[in-house]
Formats: structure tokens, sequence, C-alpha cells
């Protein structure tokens, strides 16, 4: 008989791995045991060379859903076994904590069997889970992954409960949050006014309500949501009033697959994200019946399905699509207790559905579009947090990192032991609320992963909080502060996730709204020759003044009229182009105070951001001319108006030229304006010109991108920022590039907007070091 | 009968070397125009020094220079507003100014028909707040080696037995009150140097504001902190504030008295009216009984008209001052490193 000691590390615990070990080990009658510790799970057999074989193979082919191997070590031990059978022994905590934490997952289909069977004890149990599914990384306090360290700690389990968590044959065989309505978390409905509703049953209550129009704020896995029926177009209206939301899309959810595709196109890979465990938001192409107008009404709708019972069980009764946006009012940070959603929501909810399983961190819906035939992450929270990316070869003895992100839909990263941790979305630490949770949980991530970096990665931007938090740790810790330069942080960021091995140089596409460059200048419309560890700045769009800083980002006609004062003469452009909408709109601003502030550069910073030029086209075609209402909504309203004419425009790109200037290149729009205006005078259908704006983007994009790959014997392009969001631009800025035999790399998991910046951070920071 | 040939020519003439030289054309200076315009007992002694009877109490000393351009400008001038800056900072400790010290250094080629308007100014800021400029200095530099003119002023004042006022002094649940509406200054100096155009022209406000600070504390004895919110405006008063006394804040938007004018013009020019400077306004911060009966007598001062009580003290987070805005959201209002700079990505 041979022996054999088996370690296996990654998301390996609370997910059903052990029941699995010992069925297989069952299966082949090995001898031995397996039990979890503070490095993953631990197994020893004993038994032939064949069946040891086979076990360790069937390990992989037959993991559990939740769980990720990270690596098997495999070591011999003495041949003589000491047991009779294979058994779960006790978990141990001896030696360095290297365990994975499993995200949240969406209902499996056993437990949706079991809470939609009358006959079961689940029967529209909204807690419902298993080791396959059901909350994770939202409920834990501390590692180990134990019931005691959860939010479920407050619920002792009943003995059939304890039965089932005792039986390794049975799929809720330890699993953490294993509850039934004996002895797991209840469900109730209240007023506005914390008054509990005397009724049977919340859920039924709650659908009724929701079917007379009214507002509900529901406790859900990560956080709060707001709901009301999705098609009455009165209650999303009242909803967007008193959450003073006006524009931005709010997410659907529907009971099924069938559901959705009343309303939406949904294709195949669209569809596997949907039905994917992580159950996120997934934007999708409207068609067929309508939903309320107020829903969405700059384009694509948000879908998602039932992640929880709660929600499964809620939309079979109310068996329609139903509006669930955060909840939270205006742009704050969604709740997640009780008694602050109370006293938040009560302004915006009529009734509150809510239980008593505590969130112990907020993790907001993460949101998915499918570009280029991949997903991409575009907010990373709930169901892929806090899954961690593999470092690239050359990282193995990287210094652990802690990297504070950006400003806006902030979130961290921390890098050690091969392995890069990116935080959920934290969202906008203007907020003072997010800014507490983002300390807080800074702390919490270094204590549950057990990392204690040696290095603080900040952004360029003196200004961002992250920055003045992250200055602040190095300071009180005595570490090391690395400063990442935004742009290059975005072409880092996407460098790792494809695992490109340190060393590698490639030409760096980053198109932004704005990010802070060398000698305190705004970037946003970058082309870099970058490694991890350097970048030069090659290419660039023009630096256009800003007139008037940030307002120039809420008010996008502020960018036309820079762009108009860069190329060409006020006065002359307004006799050409007369009776052209935008001129005639810009004729009536304030033309002397605009004239001096570029002039005298009163806060009118320059800067080469790709965003602000889109602000530009936008509100040269008349979309959001006098301002936005969320970021991104000029260049979103210009895609989604583009996008029915896009392929037929192909050939009309409006023209670009290039210009060296001190030894790098520039782009420039002399032309490109030309044309667009004199599309806008003749009169040009604004769907045409948006495409034209689009295309004539992407070709000169393309084009200079291989240029330059060419000039610095470069092979790979990466593309990545905030406006690659844009699905008509990644789509042909990649078609093109590839057709000129180079690759494109662009991000999937890691948000291609500042969502993704701080894993770039993360690896600058490590990569000067090594 | 003058010493001197020839009377200042006040009209055409323009400072010199020689107005500096220790000679006789500086002490014509100093007689024909600062003497003449400034004059009181203490500067008429013609001292190097002012001598006075130290009042009983604590005193406080303040200094402050004036560099500014447009050295003219609606609302004042360079002169005003180094009388009343330096008298607001003595007055911010609750006390009473008695005197001020005035140093010139003037550019050659300077017109003196100009520094006259500005000495005349000073004399008239000095007499309404009862301050005296009572001892001073003159130098001058070589034509391109200035601006023109800057200005010293120091303060000395007087503190009422029983008031305690300091910046570390701010506890939780005190309230904060501004005496009037935001951003005046800085938005008419803007406007004014870079000749923008609005529609109503917009003023300094540069006060002194000693007189409504009496009133205040001998109301209020127990008032905790006094700023004036100049360089860096509202915000970086209440950080410097929340800072010193390890306090959070947090402050209304909608309770934050701002001109319409002033609001429009910022919008234009995209500047946010809390970091833009003030020059008579103060902001103070008091427990919480006082803090309406306060706010009214502040109101009935002439320069506390538009007084509001904008927000209140919070314990925690440190440090930190938090605004909820008129949309119901709350931002952080940080520090700038710099001048103001868009972070949106």
């Amino acid at each position: 008989m041979l022996g054999k000691a088996i370690r296996i590390t990654g998301a390996v615990q609370g997910v059903g791995f052990r029941p699995t070990v010992w069925r297989l080990a069952q299966a082949r009658q090995l001898r031995g045991s397996v039990w979890n510790d503070s490095a993953g799970v631990q197994i020893q057999v004993w038994g032939s060379d064949e069946n040891i074989s086979e076990f360790i193979a069937e390990l992989f082919r037959q993991a559990p859903p939740l769980s990720r191997i990270d690596r098997i070590d495999v070591e011999p031990i003495g041949s003589s076994c000491p047991c009779q059978d294979f058994q779960i022994t006790a978990s141990r905590h001896d030696t360095a904590r290297r365990t994975g934490i499993a995200a949240d997952a969406a209902t499996c289909p056993d437990c949706r069997r079991d809470f939609l069977e009358p006959a079961n004890r689940r029967y529209f149990y909204p807690f419902t889970n298993c080791t396959h599914c059901g909350p994770r990384f939202s409920i834990i306090e501390a590692l180990p992954y134990d019931r005691i360290n959860t939010s479920m700690k407050h619920f002792p389990l009943c003995p059939s409960c304890q039965a089932e968590y005792d039986n390794p044959a049975d799929r809720r065989f330890h699993a953490q949050a294993n509850a039934c309505p004996d002895c797991g978390p209840t469900l109730w409905l209240e007023n506005n006014n914390a008054e509990t509703l005397p009724v049977t049953d919340a859920l039924m209550a709650a659908s009724a309500l929701l079917k007379q129009g009214k507002i509900v704020a529901i406790k859900g896995l990560g956080g709060f949501h707001l709901a009301c029926a999705a098609d009455n177009e009165n209650a999303v209206a009242q909803l967007r009033r008193r959450k003073q939301r006006y524009c931005k899309p709010f997410a659907v959810m529907a009971k099924d697959l069938a559901m959705i595709r009343r309303y939406a196109d949904v294709s195949p890979l669209e569809q596997a994200m949907l039905e994917d465990k992580a159950a996120p938001i997934v934007l999708l192409t409207a068609r067929g019946e309508k939903l309320a107008d107020s829903v969405a009404p700059d384009g694509q709708l948000g879908f998602m399905l039932p992640y929880t019972p709660l929600h499964h069980c809620l939309l079979q009764i109310f068996n329609g699509p139903l509006v669930l946006t955060s909840g939270n009012r205006s742009d704050e940070p969604q709740s997640i207790d009780n008694d602050e959603a109370r006293s938040q929501l009560h302004p915006v909810a009529d009734y509150f559905l809510l239980h008593d399983r505590d969130i112990i961190r907020r993790l907001d819906d993460s949101v998915i579009r499918i570009i280029d035939a991949e997903p991409r992450v575009l907010r990373r929270a709930r169901g892929f947090a806090p899954e961690p990316f593999k470092l690239p070869p050359g990282f193995e003895r990287a210094r652990p990192v802690l990297a504070m992100g950006g400003e806006l839909k902030n979130s961290f990263c921390l890098l050690h032991e091969g392995q890069a941790v990116l935080s959920q979305y934290m969202g906008d630490l203007e907020n003072p609320h997010a800014q507490a949770q983002y300390r807080q949980q800074i702390q919490h991530y270094q204590q549950l992963f057990n990392v204690v970096p040696e290095i603080i990665a900040v952004d360029l931007h003196p200004d961002y909080v992250s920055t003045q938090l992250g200055l602040q740790l190095a300071r009180c810790g005595n570490l090391q502060i690395a400063e990442a330069q935004h742009h290059h942080a975005h072409i880092a960021a996407c460098m790792a996730e494809h695992g490109l091995p340190l060393g590698t140089a490639v030409l760096g596409v980053a198109f932004d709204g704005l990010g802070m460059g060398l000698n305190r200048q705004l970037w946003g419309g970058e082309f870099l020759c970058a490694d991890y560890r350097h970048f030069t700045r090659l290419a660039h769009f023009p630096d256009v003044p800003l007139p008037g800083g940030a307002q120039a980002i809420r008010e996008p006609w502020r960018n036309a009229y820079a762009q108009f004062n860069h190329y060409f003469d006020w006065k002359a452009l307004q006799q050409s182009f007369a009776d052209v909408e935008i001129l005639r709109f810009l004729a009536v601003k304030p033309q002397q105070i605009l004239e001096t502030m570029i002039a005298r550069q009163l806060n009118s910073p320059r800067s080469s951001s790709c965003g602000r030029f889109l602000d530009a086209c936008a509100a040269a075609v008349g979309l959001c001319t006098e301002q936005i209402n969320y970021e991104g909504q000029a260049a979103i309203q210009l895609e989604n108006l583009a996008t029915p004419v896009f392929a037929e425009q192909q050939e009309q790109a409006y023209p670009a030229d290039l210009r060296q200037c001190d030894g790098s290149i520039i782009i420039e729009w002399h032309r490109f304006w030309i044309a667009l205006l004199t599309d806008l005078q003749h009169p040009t259908n604004a769907a045409v010109i948006a495409a034209r704006i689009h295309h004539g983007l992407a070709r000169i994009t393309a084009n200079l991108a291989v240029q330059l790959c060419e000039q610095h014997g470069l092979d790979t392009v990466v593309l990545n920022g905030g406006v690659f969001q844009n699905r008509l631009l990644l789509e042909e800025i990649s078609r093109l590039i590839r057709q000129a035999g180079k690759t494109v790399l662009s991000p999937s998991k890691v948000p291609t907007n500042d969502g993704g910046l701080a894993l770039g951070q993360a690896i600058i920071a490590a990569a000067q070091e090594l | 009968m003058s010493p001197f040939t020839s009377p200042l020519d006040l009209q055409q003439g323009t400072v010199d070397m020689s107005h500096g030289s220790g000679g006789r054309a500086m002490a014509q200076l100093i007689e024909e125009l600062f003497v003449r315009h400034l004059d009181n007992d203490l500067l008429r002694q013609a001292n190097d020094q002012a001598l006075f009877e130290p009042p009983a109490g604590r005193l406080a000393i303040s200094t402050d220079s004036y560099v500014i351009s447009p050295l003219f400008f609606p609302g004042g001038d360079i002169g005003s507003l180094a009388v009343h800056g330096t008298i607001n900072d003595v007055a911010m400790a609750g006390a009473k100014p008695l005197y001020l010290s005035a140093s010139f250094i003037l550019e050659e080629g300077f017109l003196l028909a100009d520094l006259e308007k500005i000495v005349i100014s000073m004399a008239a800021a000095a007499k309404q707040a009862g301050t005296p400029i009572v001892t001073g200095d003159t130098k001058v530099v070589e034509r391109g080696k200035g601006d023109g003119i800057f200005i010293t002023t120091t303060g000395i004042g007087v503190v009422p037995a029983n008031v305690n006022i300091s910046g570390n002094r701010a506890k939780a649940g005190d309230r904060i009150l501004i005496s009037g509406s935001i951003g005046d200054h800085g938005v008419a100096i803007l406007s004014s140097r870079e000749n923008l155009q609005f529609s109503t022209t917009l003023s300094s406000d540069s006060a002194a504001l000693a007189d409504l600070v009496a009133c205040m504390v001998q109301a209020v004895p127990d008032i905790h902190c006094l700023r004036d919110p100049t360089r860096g405006g509202l915000a970086t008063t209440l950080n410097e504030l929340a800072r010193q006394s390890a306090v959070g804040m947090r402050i209304m938007e909608n309770d934050i008295p701002v001109k319409s004018s002033v609001k429009a013009a910022c919008e234009l020019l995209g500047l946010d009216p809390l970091y833009i400077a003030n020059e008579g306004k103060l902001v103070c911060i008091c427990p919480p009984e006082p803090a309406e009966a306060l706010l009214a007598l502040m109101r009935n001062h002439p320069l506390g008209r538009e007084a509001a009580i904008i927000g209140e003290v919070i314990a925690e987070p440190e440090g930190l001052v938090q605004m909820v805005t008129s949309f119901g959201g709350h931002r952080v209002v940080d520090w700038l490193a710099g001048e103001q700079l868009p972070r949106i990505c």
C-alpha cells in the first residue's frame, strides 16, 4: 500500500470540498483522512498507486462548483496506514493562512428545487442554501470560515439542520450558512414607520404592494435594494423622484430567462453570464415589449436573474419584471444595516422587506457587458470579489503591496504570495460613508488575507482621497510609497489579467476621462510604450483646455467650445457655420469670460482627455449639450445613437491627422471638426454623424497604434480605460488592429474603468522592486 | 514752515529711490502723505516706536502681509484690506484690537497718487474700526523688484477676561455659524483682475469684524472657536478647525449663504465657493444652547445680516468635514493640495 499527503490550496473551504474528497476516496476504497487547515485542505490517503492517481485526477474533475483549486502538492508518506476507513477530521489551524475565500453564489438548482417543492421543509424559505451556493463573502467576519465567524452565529442549528451539517453524504455537510424555517433567519415586512405589518406571509404581502405600485426596500445579499414594478411608469418615475436619480439606468430582475427575452435580446454568451453563479447585471439591447420609459431612458437594459431564494420566491409570486436598484438616496452607498436603511430610505420606500441575517460587508450587484465576444466586468463586486488574480510569471518573489486605487469607482488591491486580491467596488470616495467603508475594508482585507504590506501604491493625483490615505498609512507604518501613473496603471492591470510575463513590453492605448499625468498635466488619450516597470508617452490627444475645470466634466458644451476655440478662429467659424445648432447654442454663452478663462488659464487646465473629446462630439450633435446627469452619459448616448447605423458608415470615418511635437505624436482633429460641422450644416442624420465620429476615432487610433508598434518593435496592443466601455470603439479598434496583424488585449475580469486601477498600481509597485 | 523745497507732486509724481533713502525726500513722504492722513496722537510723537500703557488682560498680536492684484477692486483696495485683515486676525481671539502698525514696500515708479489713495483708504478703515495706525516704516525697491506696493500690518489687542477662544476647542454637538455669504471677495478680485464682465458687479466683502466680535463675545463669552475664512475659504478653515480640535464636522449645503451673483460666477468659472477667500466673514463655533440667540444677535449687526447656522460638530470621523448636499447626498469637503484640479475620471 502507498501513502500520499495531498495539499490543496485555493478556494476550497466552505464549498463542500471535503465531502467530495470523502466520496471520491470511498469510491476507490482509499483509507485515510481529510481536514481543513489554515492553508486549505489537507488529505492523507493510503491505497494502490492506480487508485490514488485516479483519485487525484477526479479531484480536479469533480471539484464542487464554488471551489477553485490553485494547486495540488503531493508528497509520499509512510506506507503503514493508521486508519481503517476514510474520515473527515476536525479542522486544524496551525499553519500560515493561505486559504481563499469564496465569493457569494447564486442559488443552485438543488436548493431551488428544495424551496419550490411544497412537501419540502424549506418550501418558500428565503434563506435556503448549501455548500454549492448562498452567502459567503458578504457574511464573513473572520477566518476560518466557520459559522461562528459569520453572521449566522446568531442562529444555532436545529436537530434536522445539524444532522445535514454532520452528514458527509449531504450537500449541506458543513454548510456554514445552513438554515431552515425552524432555526434560521426570518423575514418580515414593515411600513416606513418601522412598524411590522401583521401579515402571515411577508413575501406575498410585499408582492401585492409592488403590484399596487408601491416602492419596497428589500434587504438582499450584499445590501439593500429599492424595488418597484418595472412595467409601471408611475411607480418607476416616483422612485426616480424620491431617490433623486433622474437618468442613470435602473437594473431589472426578471423571474427567468424567458421573461427577460420578452424585453431584450439575449445572446448565448449573455445567457451564460445571466446564469453564471455570480448572477451579475448584464447589459442587454432592448427589443420586444417595453418596460416603463423611466427604467433606462438612455438605452441598454440591465437585467439580472434572481440569485437568492428570497428573490426567487418574490419573483415567483410577483411574476413580472422588478426594478431592483441600489438602496440609497442619490449617489450614496447602498445601506446594509436595518436601522441605517430605515433612516436613510424612509423618504424613498413605502415598505421595508427585512430580515435578521446581518450583512457584514456591502457587495453591490456586479455589472457585465458583452463586448467583442467577451464578458466585460464593468462593476466588480458581488459574486466576483474577492476572487484573486494569479500573478504573471516573474512575480513569484514580489513583495506584498497594498494599492489604494482611484477616486471614483474605487477598489483597492492586496498583492502577495503570487496573487492579487482586488477588492469589491467601493464607490466614490468623495462620499464620507464610502470613504469610511473603504478604510474599514482595507483593514479587514489585510486581516482576512493575512497580508502585511511593505509597499503602498498610490495614484499621482495629490487630491485623491485614496492617495492621501495611502501616504498616511505609509507614514504611520513606515512603509515604502510607490506612485503609479494613472494610465500606466490601466495598461498594467490589463497585462496582469492576461498573464503577460514580467519584462514584456506592449503598446498601451489608455483612453479615459482624466487621470494625472507627469508634471501635473491631466491626461486621458494616451499611447504608451509600457512594461510593468516603466512607460514612455509616445503619442496622445491634443492638450485642450477644460474651461471651468471639473465643471467641464459636467457640462459637455464647454468641451465643444474649447475644441472649436483650439482649432478655429471663433468669428470665422461663426460665419461659416452660422446656422449650425451647436454654434448658435455657444453664441449665447458669455464669450468674453470663456475666452479670458482659456487665454489666462483661469481654472482651465489643459487635458489630453479622450472622454472630454467624446463629450465635445456629443454636445456638437446635441446630446447632453447643457449638462450630464451621470458620469459618461453623453458618450453613452452618442454610442447608442450610432449603433444602428454603425456598420453602414464604415467608409465614412471623419478624417484626422498626426503631428510630431517635441518627440511625441499628437492627433489633430482639425479636419475631423470641419467634416462634422459640414455634416451638421447639410444637415445629416444625427445617427449617421455619431457613427462617423466613432469610425473616425477608431480609425486614427488603430492606425496610430499599428504605426507605433512598427516603429518600436511591439506586437501587442493593450486597450484599457473607461472609454473602452464603449462597445463600438472597443470592437472596431480591436478589429482594425488585428487586421494589421497585431495582437489586441483588453480586460475582461478586471474593470476597464477606474475599478481596475488598483490592480495595475499593485503590479507596477511590485515590478519596480523586482 | 515746511523744510521741504517743493511739495510732493501727488498728481503726476512717482516713488523714486530717494523716498527710501532715509533723507529729506523720505521725511517729506512720511510727513506729507502718511502722517497727514493717518494722523493720531501716537503717530504724531514721531518716534521710532509708539508708546502706550498696556491694558489689563491678555494681549493678542497678529501680523500679516498684503500682496494683491489688482490694488483697487470693487469693495476696497490693498489699504483697507491691510487694515481689515489684521484687525480680523486679532479679533478672532475674541480680542478688542487697540493699535496697528504698517510697513510699506514701494516699487520705484509707483504713482504717488495711487499711494495716497491707498493711505487715505487705510486711514478711513482704521478710523471706522477705532484702531489707529500708530507706527510704521517705508522702504523702496528698484523698478521690477516689487509689484507696486506691498503692505505689512501688525495689530495688537486685548482679550476680555472670561473669553477663551481657540481653534482646538470645538466639541461634538457644537453649532457652526457663518456671519454671511461666502466667496464674495475671491470672486470679486478674480473678475476685477481678469476683467471678467459678469452681469452684476461683484464686490469684495472686506470689512473689520472687531465690533461684531465684541458684541458676540459679550453675549456669549463661551464661544469656542472663531476664525475668518480667508485664503482657502470656508472649506479650508473648517478642515483646520476639525483637525486642531480632533473632531468631525457636518455642514448643510442648503444652509450656507452664497449670493446668487457669486453662485452664478462660480458656476461659470467652475469654482467651488467653499474654497474661495472671504475678507469680511467669520466662522463661529459655539455650544448648542446659545446658538440661536447668538445667531439672532449676529443678524442684528450690519456685518452679520445674512448669518446662518450651517452645521454642527460631530465626534467622528475625526478631522473629516462632510457636507449634506442639496440632493441629500453626502460628500467629503477635503483640503486641497493646491489649486482646484478636477478629480473625476
